[in-house]
């Protein structure tokens, strides 16, 4: 069984991967607060679980999902699965509706199992006693991610300069920022980062290096570039829109039930 | 038996994180390229070990990271040296990146690319050592972001004022750093934060905001991620200027 001494492997690197934060933190404790750890055997155990738990999930994804899901996005790219039956055709940026389709999808899945974007989202409902959905949130931000790849995809495609969308990008995430409800604007804001870690990078990659080698006149190497961007820009926008969106909701609940409550009197 | 039910629910829910993605994968293969699914056991297999490894770590997110963090940033509060929390905060940002192997693999196809646009000698030293001075650079800016957020946290400074500014950094930067730089630098800001990165030094921030009297959790204590992945694009341009 290989994928038994691949786990075995993962679960190593995972453990070489965590000991300078380990030693940063244990060092810290020990020489400058020197005070000892509550629950040390606890936080020890749930540290244990958390290498246990990533090694697992790569070695699982590296083993299901990676491999199936690379391939995919090199045959989806491949000018003879976009053109069809019709070979000499000059291929236009509306052809690869396919491409972007999956762009969205595969956005979008990956988020709902980023264990980072979990763990925020926990925390997010922790601290706003339960008013911030875990499951709202996730939903949000995945959009967002979607929505950012399948742009991100569309941009490869065209050869449209990267920096066009990121500034017209922050341009939006500045107006938003100055009528989204303050309690949201610093979790959207992080939002953006935890949303490109283990799960969607090495999918979302292969991605953008199939389109940018594909399509005539891009460079893989300047082209494959900037989906991440897009996956950590638009989460940011999706999470401010539904603050809004749901801030406005509640306003005309309230004033509906006002209404009827004046109306009754 | 309590337990062994909180388990099932546990596995559950890591169960239906991860359907959407074996939806797409299998809806692309079977419907759009209609291709079999190879190696169905393999996959069924490596599918079980994504469950597991959802839960053990959702498991241990609640029972090491969060309280660790938690209780560092409470024992720093009350400790009340700004000094050493600072200090704290940019080896942890620093500490985290400069191993983090999503880094590692952008660092070295920076190489590559900037050997092909000519600006370094395409051997195998030059290589090395642009993608160690990025990695290192990268490193340097999330510890610059991490003790800046902190900061900010204990300051209680408006994130957006912030994040303006680093926002202008960005497109300023943007005008002037070479062209084949600019896709990776703004990649770079979304790989530097890895999975065991995020819920410790969000449950720092959020406990540095929940000790610190007149600061809100909600309010100040997020947005410390957004720093570490601001700061790596205005970084990262800088190096592409200077190399």
């Amino acid at each position: 069984m290989h994928i038994l001494t691949d786990l075995f492997f993962v679960i190593a690197a995972t453990v070489w991967d965590v000991l300078p934060i380990a030693l940063i933190i244990f060092g810290f404790q020990i020489f400058i607060l020197r005070k000892p750890i509550p629950n040390l055997k606890r936080i020890l155990t749930g540290f244990v679980l958390v290498l246990l738990g990533l090694g697992f999930f790569l070695e699982g994804l590296e083993a299901a999902l990676f491999p199936l899901g690379r391939l995919m996005a090199q045959q989806l790219t491949d000018p003879a699965f976009i053109a069809g039956n019709e070979l000499e055709r000059v291929l236009d940026w509306s052809d690869y509706y396919w491409v972007y389709l999956f762009a969205f999808a595969i956005g979008f899945s990956t988020t709902v199992a980023e264990p980072s974007l979990l763990a925020v989202a926990i925390k997010a409902n922790q601290v706003s006693a339960g008013s911030i959905g875990i499951w709202g949130l996730r939903i949000a931000v995945a959009i967002g991610v979607a929505i950012g790849i399948a742009l991100g995809a569309y941009r490869i495609v065209t050869g449209t300069p990267l920096y066009w969308y990121i500034i017209t990008g922050y341009v939006f995430v500045l107006i938003q920022t100055l009528f989204a409800p303050k309690i949201i604007i610093a979790l959207a804001y992080d939002s953006g980062g935890v949303t490109t870690s283990t799960v969607t990078v090495p999918l979302v990659a292969a991605l953008g290096l199939g389109l940018a080698s594909t399509v005539p006149g891009r460079n893989p190497l300047l082209d494959g570039f900037g989906l991440i961007a897009f996956a950590s820009l638009f989460p940011i926008m999706s999470v401010l829109a539904y603050a809004q969106l749901s801030e406005w909701r509640a306003r005309r609940g309230n004033k509906e039930k006002q209404e009827r409550h004046n109306h009754a009197l | 038996m309590t337990s062994l039910k909180a388990i099932w629910t546990a596995v559950l829910d890591s169960l239906r994180d991860l359907l959407p993605i074996i939806v797409v994968i299998g809806f692309f293969q079977l419907a759009v390229l209609q291709q079999p699914i190879p190696n169905f056991g393999e996959i069924a297999l490596g599918i079980v070990f994504v469950v597991i490894g959802l839960t053990l770590f959702v498991q241990g997110l609640n029972m090491g990271l969060f309280p660790i963090g938690e209780s560092m940033a409470y024992s720093f509060a009350s400790k009340g040296s700004l000094f050493w929390l600072l200090c704290f905060a940019f080896a942890l940002g620093f500490g985290t990146t400069i191993a983090e192997p999503a880094l590692i693999a952008v660092a070295n196809e920076a190489a590559i690319v900037a050997a092909e646009g000519r600006m370094i000698e395409n051997s195998e030293q030059s290589l090395a050592s642009y993608a160690l001075g990025l990695r290192v650079t990268v490193a340097l800016s999330v510890g610059f972001a991490i003790m800046l957020g902190v900061f900010r946290i204990i300051k209680g400074w408006p994130i957006q004022y912030l994040i303006v500014v680093g926002y202008a950094g960005v497109v300023i930067m943007t005008f002037f750093a070479p062209r084949e730089i600019i896709g990776i630098a703004y990649d770079s800001g979304g790989v530097t934060t890895s999975t065991i990165t995020v819920p410790l030094v969000t449950a720092l921030g959020v406990g540095l905001a929940s000790s610190i009297k007149g600061r809100n959790p909600m309010i100040d204590g997020f947005g410390l991620i957004a720093f570490a992945s601001l700061t790596p694009m205005i970084f990262v341009m800088a190096y592409g200027l200077m190399v």
